[in-house]
């Protein structure tokens, strides 16, 4: 079946100079933007509905829902927020789209804030990315050259002006909310909901937050039609998803493919496993997401497919790891990262991932007792759904299916240890 | 709170809901946060961020309940204090869920991982919600084996209050009392992650005049205070309800003592009042009743060496009562009572000025003060209070529009300026006629109507032709006017200001700075009044009052007495042969040296005082009298609302002013029956009230001084914290006050050729005072100077007061701290 995949996000990545508004308008750039003016914006919203469109940045909420909660003749200002700050660990789609086709976003964000009615968007890239911020800060450039942004935009009456942000690097300025307050200038940590975004965003006022490949896939929709969306991936999740192989694969890299594609067909595209020797575990959707076997390689990878082998499409990052590595190493480095990148808001994620690194650094050096393992467990159990936001349910996704699969691995690192020896009671 | 009688429809009221917490149906207030509606149902649930009169953070996680919504769970435990009710809602806490018990226990561990556990040592210890609630819903041992978080400490804050980052637990009271409340954001959290912690924010300088809250609302032993830490434990302290002596908003507060000492003051619960804030001086500043130079005993002038010597109060009484008399009958005495009296003791002057010196020579007003002030007190605030209809706290809250004349709330009444930053933080429209925009007008986002000082008047006259939407505004039904002490400086002012209230039905409320001031107008301490807000002038008025002192009819003298200046105008030039002081200093008065010379020229002085003033060098009889904390009473805030207090510190023989004043006066043949402050409350409350009808002043603003090269209009104020006595003994409150500068306008300054960091020199014929100046949005023309601040001490150094003339130039020399050493003035 992958042989009968057509590129859709992924299709102009190869052209020449693919990232300039002449290659664009060459390969059908900015006529679903025609289009959409000439529509109602209510219509737009209609048919993101009707495609079945997902959030793209891992939570998979309804594209088309979230623009209709946007309150209308409110008389307040509008905004649409693209989320372009790509931290979740493994995660190499939003930025590869930027680079090769910074339009199909432009392009995206035109026909969405049209849709909500909006007339101000902001792009917040991670700050790591400059390159990427030359290159959407050139596209935007373009764009307003060429009468696609600013004033009486193609003679419809709608403005639109739109900031590209560099964001200062912080995982937590890639969840919505914490997003909004860095962008506001204010310390990045996680707002209180409600007020949701779309009543109470940026500046208090109703915001659409979206992921850059959910709104790369606008122009697609606007073009091809919801039917012609619904016609890849599955029933639920449809439509086309880069899914990005790192880790132990032979070719590692963006892969574009039907909502619900599996591992297997991933690998089979990617060059098989590297030197094939072979697979051990893998995240499906980065390290926020529990991990899968070498029993999970036909797994399809949608939303649902995800869940219910038990863990969640999240990102599609998917992190290969050969049969070479510990798995409570990684679980240590996974970990090292959510202590690092918590934003220290909330008590669980705060305290609790400074708790869990120490243990398994102890764990790894060996000098673990089989006790600690219950610890990881309970503490896990102590910050997944107490915490402010999700990374604290994310920081615990590795360490408890990281047990779950591989508890032996973990034993193992305490067979020299009695529980009188260390961390002793 | 309605709870169900088994199986019974309960009757939801409009705006309400129905919702079972731990298998009690309860009917809640839309938008209750469930903390509180499991609070009135006397369930408690755990919390460490979440307080009533902060907004919800739903940080600390402490907090979680299970909650059930249509008959599905929801999948996480939630946040009580951050989740508002619903209908239909099933809520399961710590009580009746083990999911929320464990999340409960799991949330306290996490906070003790890295808490230093030193309680035996924190001031906390004792009385600490961590402390508390981890014996409660902690574990007994710890499973953490790992390192714990260190950190350098303490950090100081401030100069007053010091930060342990490893105790805090990082709920962020302390960062959302300053933003929100406060709006000082001097504290504020740095760093992420587990090294997120609370740290001095960046550029901004700690000038909070209410930082003292946080170290009360810290849920750990983190913030504590330079004064009181590592002092005393909480359960070794004895606590006692007192009120505020400093300003006229009449906090509640909780004095915690022992052995006699005093050890820390804390902020008192009042929602009509202070909710549950203070500012830092009602906090900190008490060690003044300590200080090594206090009167213990009665003085009397040595007639032999003219120096002041210790006595007994038989001889020191019997001098007093002897000298007084035969003032009286002479020329006569005149009494000043100053601002800072209870009600009960202003009373005992009022009272002893008609008995036993037969004057109505009194005055309660130790500051600038004029006769059109007295006309406004007497037809416009007297006899107003929260039951008759008299502007509130509350009021404040609710008001569509507040207007501030010569009033400088975060300065003179710190709680009033809560109340209107709260109110605007809503809804309220707040502005103000002042000089510049102030920290208050940005903090309580107020619009500035700025004029020359003096032009108060024209500028309240002119606010319906040239500022429209204040008038308008000021007619919204409950709209409020506030008046401050400044008033009195600028004639005319309080003829405007009740003109301006009568053409738009706005309410007024005057707001003096001190504490007793407006108990002492209520009581007769003026000299047109009697107690309970008699005309003087008004026959029956005067007979009721004899009647109920037990006086023969007509003993009571008939005609209005001399003001303050009057009396020291008499006094100096021999026409008064006595003063009756208390607590009184001359460099709060418009002419220091008048003050001076009347003290000097009067045959015989009597003072009532704490610790030497400048009245000291000419009593003749210095009285020792009790502070505060030692005696009983109460004081009536600006609200006319009655504050009472009890004895902190009982026994230590220092009497309050109205006993003194009782003995003085049965010496003179004269009974007061103010042997105590019950004695004379009751007394007082036997004659009630009988308010006089009187008529607004209609003073019209004279033209404004013009002024000429090299010359400015003095605009000035002074600051919460400054010189004043009460303030004395207290150096970590004094590190907080704000710097001691000038200020001009941009133009101004470049009309006097001032560089950026250059001195200005401010004069009059009397003195000057050099300092930095900074540049502000005054009015060109204008000159501020901080009223009582450091060596800037208007009244003694230049002799002026707001809307006087004064040369300015830039300095030759650097600031001279020319007077830096003495203090004056009482705040
Ligand atoms: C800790 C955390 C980090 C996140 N980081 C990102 C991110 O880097 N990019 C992103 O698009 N969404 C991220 N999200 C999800 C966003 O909160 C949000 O759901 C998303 O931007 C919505 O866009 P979508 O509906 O188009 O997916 C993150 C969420 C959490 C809890
Ligand atoms: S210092 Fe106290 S009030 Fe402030 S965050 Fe820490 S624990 Fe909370
Ligand atoms: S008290 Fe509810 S989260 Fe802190």
């Amino acid at each position: 079946m992958v042989d009968s995949l057509t590129p859709v996000l992924t299709k102009r990545w190869l052209s020449p100079r693919s990232w300039t508004i002449k290659t664009y308008e060459q390969l059908e750039g900015y006529t679903a933007l025609r289009k959409a003016l000439g529509a109602h914006p209510d219509q737009i919203i209609q048919q993101c509905k009707d495609s079945g469109l997902r959030g793209r940045g891992g939570a998979g909420f309804p594209t088309g829902m979230k623009w209709g909660f946007i309150p209308q003749g409110d008389g307040k200002p509008h905004y649409l927020v693209i989320n372009a700050d790509e931290g979740e660990p493994g995660t190499c789609k939003d930025i590869p789209l930027m680079m090769a086709d910074p339009h199909s976003l432009i392009e995206g964000i035109i026909i969405t804030s049209y849709a909500i009615r909006a007339n101000f968007a902001a792009i917040y890239v991670r700050g790591e990315a400059l390159h990427c911020i030359r290159r959407l800060d050139g596209a935007v450039k373009e764009a307003y050259a060429a009468g696609y942004l600013g004033k009486d935009i193609l003679g419809s009456g709608f403005d639109l002006d739109v900031v590209v942000h560099a964001g200062a690097g912080a995982y937590i300025c890639g969840e919505e909310t914490a997003l909004l307050d860095s962008l506001e200038g204010k310390r990045g940590q996680p707002r209180l909901k409600p007020p949701f975004p779309a009543t109470a965003g940026l500046y208090a006022s109703p915001t659409v937050v979206n992921n850059v490949e959910t709104i790369a896939s606008v122009p697609f929709i606007v073009n091809g039609g919801s039917d012609w969306f619904r016609t890849m991936g599955r029933e639920r999740s449809p439509g086309p998803k880069i899914y990005s192989l790192s880790g132990h694969v032979t070719r590692p890299g963006q892969y574009e493919a039907p909502m619900g594609t599996t591992l297997r067909e991933l690998l089979e595209l990617a060059g098989g496993m590297k030197d094939g020797i072979p697979l051990k575990f893998w995240t499906p959707g980065g390290s926020s997401t529990p991990l899968f076997t070498a029993d999970h390689l036909d797994v399809p990878l949608d939303f649902e497919g995800a869940a219910e082998a038990g863990s969640m499409l999240g990102t599609t990052a998917l992190q290969i790891f050969n049969e070479t590595v510990s798995v409570p190493w990684a679980v240590m480095k996974w970990t090292e990262f959510y202590k690092h990148e918590s934003c220290g808001k909330c008590t669980p994620c705060r305290e609790g991932t400074y708790w869990l690194v120490q243990i398994l650094q102890r764990m790894v050096a060996g000098n673990g007792t089989a006790s600690d393992i219950d610890t990881l467990l309970d503490v896990c159990d102590n910050i997944l759904g107490r915490s402010f936001c999700a990374l604290g349910d994310g920081a615990v996704s590795p360490i408890t299916s990281g047990i779950k699969y591989f508890k032996d691995e973990f034993l193992a690192l305490c067979d020299k240890n009695s529980a009188v020896l260390a961390g002793a009671h | 709170m309605t709870l169900a009688p088994e199986k019974s429809e309960v009757e939801v009221p409009e705006g309400h809901v129905k919702l079972v917490i731990d298998g009690f149906e309860v009917v809640a207030p839309k938008g209750e946060l469930l903390i509180r509606t499991a609070e009135r149902l006397g369930i408690v649930v755990p919390r460490f961020c979440d307080h009533p009169l902060l907004e919800p953070a739903g940080a600390c996680r402490q907090c979680l309940v299970e909650v059930e919504m249509g008959g599905r769970p929801m999948p996480k435990p939630q946040a009580s204090c951050t989740m508002t009710v619903a209908d239909g809602m099933v809520v399961k806490t710590q009580l009746t869920s083990p999911v929320a018990d464990k999340a409960q226990q799991g949330v306290m561990e996490l906070l003790l991982i890295n808490h230093p556990l030193d309680c035996p040592i924190c001031d906390k210890g004792g009385e600490c919600p961590l402390q508390n609630q981890a014996l409660k819903h902690g574990r007994s041992d710890s499973r953490f084996h790992e390192h714990k978080r260190t950190f350098p400490k303490p950090l100081p804050i401030s100069t007053q209050v010091l930060l342990d980052r490893e105790r805090c637990v990082l709920c962020q009271r302390c960062t959302r009392f300053s933003a929100q409340i406060a709006g000082d954001p001097f504290i504020e959290l740095l760093e992420r992650g587990s090294q997120q912690q609370i740290g001095v924010a960046e550029g901004k300088p700690f000038q909070s005049y209410f930082s003292g809250n946080t170290i009360q609302i810290c849920p750990v032993g983190a913030l504590t205070s330079a004064a009181y830490r590592f002092r005393a434990r909480p359960f070794d302290l004895i606590s006692t309800p007192s009120v505020c002596e400093h300003c006229s908003s009449g906090c509640a507060e909780r004095t915690d003592w022992r052995r006699g000492k005093v050890q820390r003051k804390l902020a008192g619960d009042d929602p009509e009042v202070n909710e549950e804030w203070i500012c830092d001086k009602g906090r900190f500043a008490f060690r003044y009743a300590t200080a090594g130079d206090r009167f213990t005993r009665p003085l009397v002038r040595d007639a032999e060496s003219g120096e002041l010597r210790e006595t007994s109060w038989t001889e020191a009484l019997q001098v007093a009562a002897t000298g007084l008399a035969a003032a009286r009958d002479a020329k006569g005495v005149g009494v000043l009572t100053g601002g800072r009296l209870t009600v009960e003791d202003a009373y005992a002057y009022a009272k002893f000025a008609r008995v036993a010196l037969k004057t109505n020579d009194v005055d309660f007003r130790a500051r600038a003060h004029s006769a059109e002030e007295l006309e406004f007190l007497t037809s416009t605030v007297l006899g107003t209070t929260p039951d008759n209809g008299g502007v509130t706290f509350t009021a404040i809250e609710a008001a569509p529009a507040v207007l501030c004349v010569a009033f400088e709330p975060e300065e003179e009444a710190p709680i009033v300026f809560l109340r209107l930053r709260k109110a605007a933080r809503k809804k309220t429209k707040v502005f103000h006629l002042g000089q510049y925009t102030s920290p208050a007008v940005e903090k309580t986002f107020g619009t500035l109507l700025a004029c020359v000082p003096g032009g108060e008047p024209a500028a309240l006259n002119a606010l319906e032709e040239h500022a429209a939407d204040v008038t308008e505004a000021l007619r919204g039904s409950g709209s409020v006017i506030l008046v401050g002490e400044r008033a009195a400086e600028v004639p005319g002012l309080f003829s405007a200001v009740a003109r301006l209230a009568a053409s738009t039905g706005a309410k007024v409320a005057w707001i003096p700075r001190r504490a007793g001031e407006r108990g002492a107008l209520e009581v007769g301490a003026v000299p047109n009044l009697l107690p309970g807000g008699r005309l003087v002038s008004d026959a029956a008025a005067r007979s009721e009052v004899e009647n109920a002192w037990g006086l023969v009819a007509g003993t009571l003298p008939t005609r209005a007495g001399r003001d303050t200046n009057g009396i020291l105008v008499a006094a100096a030039s021999g026409a008064l042969d006595a003063l009756v002081v208390a607590g009184v200093d001359p460099f709060d008065l418009p002419d220091p040296g008048l003050a001076q010379r009347a003290l000097e020229f009067a045959g015989f002085v009597v003072s009532l005082e704490l610790r030497p003033s400048a009245a000291t060098a000419h009593a003749d009889v210095v009285l020792p009298i009790a502070p505060a904390v030692e005696k009983s009473g109460s004081y009536l805030n600006w609200e006319g609302r009655r504050r009472d207090f009890g004895t902190t510190l009982e026994g230590t023989g220092a009497l309050p002013d109205c006993r003194v004043l009782d003995t003085l006066a049965v010496e003179m043949d004269a009974d007061l029956f103010t042997q105590t402050p019950a004695a004379a409350a009751a007394d007082l409350d036997r004659l009630g009230s009988n308010v006089a009808e009187a008529s607004a002043p209609t003073v019209s603003a004279p033209l404004l001084v013009q002024p000429t090269a090299g010359q400015a209009v003095l605009a000035t104020w002074r600051r919460m914290l400054d010189n004043g006595s009460l303030q004395d003994e207290e150096p970590n409150l004094a590190g907080t006050a704000r710097p001691v500068v000038a200020k001009v306008s941009a133009a101004t300054a470049v009309h006097l050729g001032l560089d950026l960091g250059a001195d200005i020199t401010v004069s009059t014929e009397r003195g000057s005072v050099t300092l930095p100046v900074e540049v502000a949005d005054l009015p060109d023309g204008v000159v501020w100077l901080p009223g009582n601040s450091g060596p800037v001490t208007v009244r003694r150094n230049l002799v002026a007061g707001h809307g006087s003339l004064v040369a300015v130039a830039v300095s030759d020399g650097p600031s001279a701290e020319k007077s830096a050493s003495d203090r004056g003035g009482n705040a």
